[in-house]
């Protein structure tokens, strides 16, 4: 496993996650999000989701936000740091699609 | 209408499969009791199977967290064996998986592997250590499981190469 750099590419379901924790969800609403954003290109597993969630919490790149009361449905939000995470990341693919266009684009 | 069926399976995704193809036929599993499957008649294709090896066994409290969560998305608990359960979601939500990314799978297969591996290696430990003593008979029967415990360990060792060769060139 490669150690994490400020330029490590985050996975697609990473990052997809991260992005539909903008606003509060839980785990039902982030694959129905996602499948949704990506008209149904990306569709998050329950075991990867829950791994992938399990992991961002580690890494406080997400919250878990607290319902007292109600603990059956657990709900995650972004967090300041996996905000800085995400911007960091949109401009690392704003590059690679920059260099993309810029060496293939006239081609065709 | 219930049926029972006693099958004994070495891979789990050809056991898998053949839950599939049972819920396709209109039998879907509802209780496992090793080896013994119990089928109730139902709609054909109702339900999609997935059988997933947990970190821990389903009553400890990690594994209970994650099959509330399952819960959550429409995924639902018919019944495990030691660490390995069995789940199933119905087919008009749309495809059931797992797991989605290749990561995943290897983490899965690896696990499956090391718990193989270790019953295998407990076994041949064991079994040589009889056949050099006095229980020679024991001790053949030791040697026997960790061979067979290799078959296993090889061919999902061999899938979850071939995920990691393609790991090197896609996500």
């Amino acid at each position: 496993m490669p150690e994490e750099q400020g330029y490590s590419a985050l996975t697609e379901g990473v990052y997809y996650i991260l992005l539909a924790l903008h606003s509060p969800l839980h785990g039902y609403g982030i694959m129905q999000l996602v499948k949704e954003m990506t008209g149904g290109r990306v569709i998050l597993a329950p075991g990867t989701l829950y791994g992938a969630l399990n992991s961002l919490l580690e890494r406080g790149w997400i919250s878990a936000v607290d319902h007292s009361g109600d603990k059956t449905r657990k709900e995650y939000c972004i967090t300041e740091q996996g905000k800085q995470i995400l911007n960091q990341e949109i401009k690392r693919l704003e590059e690679l699609l920059h260099n993309g266009q810029r060496i293939l684009g006239g081609v065709n | 209408m219930r049926h029972s069926i006693m099958k004994l399976f070495m891979d789990y995704e050809k056991e898998e499969k053949w839950l599939n193809d049972m819920s396709a036929k209109g039998l879907q599993l509802v209780h496992y009791s090793f080896p013994r499957y119990t089928f109730e008649e139902g709609e054909p294709g109702e339900y999609t199977y997935r059988i997933q090896l947990l970190e821990n066994i389903p009553s400890h409290l990690e594994s209970q967290a994650y099959i509330r969560f399952l819960e959550e998305v429409g995924v639902e608990m018919v019944g495990s064996y030691i660490r390995w359960v069995y789940f199933r979601k119905k087919t008009a939500d749309g495809p059931f998986e797992l797991y989605s990314d290749r990561e995943s799978r290897i983490r899965h297969y690896g696990q499956i592997c090391l718990m193989i591996g270790a019953v295998g290696a407990i076994n041949l430990g064991v079994g040589l250590m009889y056949v050099f003593g006095t229980e020679l008979k024991v001790g053949w029967l030791n040697l026997f499981a960790a061979a067979l415990a290799a078959v296993p360990v090889t061919f999902y060792g061999r899938r979850m190469l071939k995920l990691k060769r393609a790991q090197k060139i896609f996500e």
